[in-house]
C-alpha cells in the first residue's frame, strides 16, 4: 500500500446514493475535477466486482454500472432485498448507503 | 422557431414548502405554463395502499395557492401531477378541492379546470389477467398473479403525456392530474406546440426536480426551462444557484438506475448523445436527445398491500459484555419469542432488532466490523395481522433483552435499559406489490379526464 494514498472521498465532490425506482438503490460518484475522474475511472477501483465485495453481496445484485462521462460520474445500482419501505426497512430513501465507498483507496 | 417557457417552483409539490421569491422571480419572466409534480415512490408504500399522504395539507394549500395566483395573473395555465403524494383519486379530489378553496378566497374569474383520475381497481386488474393481458414484473419481479393482486390494497396506473396534452388542447387552464411521469407533466404542452417526444420528455426529465439540476445544492427554489426543438435552456432563478453542464448532467442520473434512458408509457427517451454547454452565468443547454418508441405502449402500475400491524419499542445497552454478546441475546430473545408465539413464518409475525451503533442504517449492507460501541441503540419492530398480539410480542421482544440470559453477565438487574417500558403503535406495514407494467392500445386508455368550471368570483359574491 502507498502511504497517503487518496481516497474517493478526497477526489469526488458528490459521493451518494438514493433510491432509483421502489426495488433498487443506486449510487453516484461525481467528480467536479475532470482529472480527478479520469484518474479513478483509469484506476479501475471502482468496478461492479469491487463495489460487490465492498458491500459484501453477489455481484448479481449490482444490476447496472456505468461511467456517465457527461457528468464526470461513475454510477452502480444495487437491487434491494426487499422494496423499499417494507417492514424492517432501515433506509426509506436509500439516502445513507454511500458512506463505504469513502474510504475506497486510489491509486 | 416555437419556443415555450415553462417555471417549476418544487420538485414534490407540498413535501416542505416551496420558496416564494425564486418563483415570482421567474414569473416575471413570463412563461408560458407553470408546472410541478407532487409525487413519490420514496415515501414509502404506506400513503398510496392506506391512501393516506406524506405532506400535510397546510404545505400543499401552500404551494397550490401560490402557484394558482400566479398563473391566473399571468393567464397560463398551471398543471400538477401526481396530487397529494400518490396520485390517487382522494388526491385528485383533495388538490381540486383546495384549487377551488383558494379561488373562492380570491375571488379570482372563472377558468376551467381539468382532473385526470389514474387510480384503477383490483377487480379491473385482475379482469386484465383474466382476458389474457399481461401485467408484467419490473426490475426482476415476476408477472403479476391473482395472488399478487389479492395482496395489493391500491393500485394507480402512471400517465405519460397524452391524457394531459388532450385537457390543455380541450382548454384546460389547470389541470391536476393523478399519478403521473413526472416528466410527462413538462412534455404534454411541449407536445402541443409541435415538438418532438425526444424534446418534449427530455426537458421534463431535466426540470422535474426544479432546483435540484442545480448547483449549489438547495431544494424548492425554481427554475424557468426556454425550449425549442432540440434546444433546452435551464435557468436557475435562485440569484445564489447556477445550471450548469455538470449540475445539469449529473440530474439526468439521479434517482435511476440506467442514466441513458427514461421511460415513459409511449417509449423512451435515449440520452446516450446529450450535449451540455453553458450559455450564460445561470443557464445551460442540453441538447441531443432521441426517442424510441415502444412497439405497444405500456403502462406501469404501482400498487401497495398491508402486510400487518406495527409496534416499536426503544431499548439501549450500556454493558460492555451484553454489548459484545448481543447476537447471543438477540438469539436468546428470539428463540423465546418462537416458544411462546409459534414459529414466526406459520404463526404470521415477525420481529426486528434495528441495531443503531452497529449496523441500523445499513443492516446487512454494512461492512464494517462490530466496533466496540460504548452504547447500542435498539429499535425492535414487530409485525402481525393482529395489532393487540402485536404488541404482546413487542413488549415481549424488547422484555427479553432485559432478561437477556448471558454467561457471565454481572448486571444481573437487568440487562438493558428501556428508554420507556411502553410498546409505541406504529403506522401499519405495507410492501410495494405491483412494480409492473401493462400493455395498452391507447396511452390514454386507463385515465379518467373530467372538466370543471371553478369561479371564485361567484362563490366570494354569494
Amino acid at each position: 500500500m502507498i502511504p497517503n494514498m487518496p481516497r474517493l472521498c478526497d477526489l469526488a465532490s458528490t459521493i451518494r446514493s438514493k433510491n432509483a425506482g421502489v426495488d433498487h438503490i443506486t449510487f453516484d460518484v461525481i467528480f467536479r475535477d475532470r482529472a480527478n475522474f479520469e484518474r479513478v475511472r483509469d484506476a479501475k477501483v471502482l468496478t461492479p466486482e469491487s463495489v460487490a465485495a465492498l458491500y459484501r453481496i453477489p455481484r448479481e445484485r449490482i444490476t447496472d454500472f456505468v461511467v456517465f462521462e457527461p457528468a464526470n460520474a461513475i454510477k452502480f445500482t444495487i437491487k434491494r432485498d426487499r422494496p423499499s419501505g417494507s417492514p424492517g426497512e432501515h433506509d426509506v430513501f436509500g439516502s445513507q448507503q454511500y458512506a463505504p465507498l469513502f474510504g475506497v483507496e486510489v491509486p | 422557431m416555437t419556443e415555450v417557457s415553462i417555471l417549476c417552483p418544487t420538485g414534490h409539490l407540498g413535501f416542505t414548502p416551496l420558496e416564494k421569491a425564486s418563483f415570482l422571480a421567474g414569473c416575471e419572466l413570463k412563461p408560458d405554463f407553470i408546472i410541478a409534480d407532487s409525487g413519490s415512490c420514496d415515501i414509502g408504500p404506506y400513503p398510496l395502499g392506506a391512501d393516506g399522504q406524506a405532506s400535510p395539507v397546510a404545505w400543499q394549500r401552500h404551494d397550490l395557492e401560490i402557484m394558482l395566483l400566479a398563473a391566473r395573473r399571468l393567464g397560463v395555465p398551471m398543471i400538477v401531477g401526481s396530487a397529494s403524494d400518490t396520485g390517487t383519486d382522494r388526491g385528485v379530489d383533495q388538490f381540486a378541492a383546495l384549487i377551488r378553496e383558494i379561488a373562492a378566497e380570491h375571488g379570482l374569474a372563472p377558468f376551467r379546470m381539468a382532473t385526470i383520475k389514474s387510480e384503477q381497481t383490483r377487480e379491473a386488474m385482475l379482469a386484465r389477467l383474466q382476458s389474457g393481458v399481461p401485467i408484467s414484473g419490473l426490475d426482476g419481479r415476476a408477472d403479476a398473479d391473482p395472488a399478487v393482486l389479492a395482496r395489493t390494497d391500491r393500485i394507480v396506473a402512471v400517465m405519460g403525456a397524452e391524457p394531459i396534452a388532450a385537457a390543455l388542447r380541450e382548454g384546460a387552464e389547470v389541470v391536476i392530474a393523478g399519478r403521473a411521469s413526472d416528466c410527462a407533466l413538462f412534455a404534454a404542452p411541449l407536445l402541443n406546440a409541435g415538438m418532438s417526444p425526444a424534446t418534449a420528455y427530455y426537458a421534463g426529465k431535466l426540470m422535474e426536480c426544479a432546483s435540484f439540476c442545480c448547483e449549489p445544492f438547495m431544494g424548492k427554489e425554481s427554475i424557468l426551462g426556454r425550449i425549442r426543438e432540440d434546444d433546452i435552456r435551464v435557468t436557475a432563478m435562485h440569484p445564489g444557484q447556477r445550471c450548469t453542464p455538470a449540475s445539469l448532467a449529473s440530474h439526468a442520473m439521479y434517482e435511476r438506475r440506467n442514466p441513458y434512458r427514461e421511460y415513459v408509457a409511449s417509449g423512451y427517451v435515449d440520452m446516450s448523445n446529450c450535449r451540455y454547454e453553458q450559455v450564460d452565468e445561470r443557464t445551460t443547454r442540453a441538447s441531443g436527445a432521441t426517442f424510441v418508441p415502444a412497439a405497444r405502449p405500456m403502462v406501469k402500475l404501482e400498487g401497495a398491500g398491508k402486510v400487518g400491524e406495527r409496534r416499536l419499542a426503544v431499548v439501549g445497552i450500556r454493558d460492555p459484555y451484553t454489548i459484545e454478546n448481543i447476537d447471543k441475546a438477540i438469539a436468546w430473545a428470539r428463540a423465546r419469542l418462537a416458544e411462546r408465539f409459534g414459529p414466526p413464518e406459520q404463526a404470521g409475525w415477525q420481529v426486528f432488532y434495528h441495531l443503531y451503533g452497529r449496523n441500523g442504517v445499513m443492516g446487512d449492507l454494512e461492512p464494517s466490523p462490530p466496533a466496540r460501541a460504548h452504547e447500542l441503540g435498539i429499535v425492535v419492530e414487530t409485525v402481525c395481522q393482529d395489532g393487540k398480539r402485536g404488541e404482546e410480542i413487542c413488549a415481549l421482544a424488547a422484555r427479553n433483552l432485559f432478561y437477556a440470559r448471558l454467561a457471565e453477565v454481572k448486571g444481573t438487574a437487568g440487562t438493558a435499559a428501556l428508554m420507556a417500558d411502553e410498546v409505541l403503535v406504529g403506522k401499519p406495514g405495507y410492501e410495494w406489490t405491483l412494480n409492473h407494467v401493462t400493455p395498452v392500445k391507447d396511452p390514454a386508455e386507463l385515465f379518467r379526464t373530467s372538466f370543471h368550471t371553478v369561479d371564485g368570483s361567484a362563490r366570494k359574491a354569494a
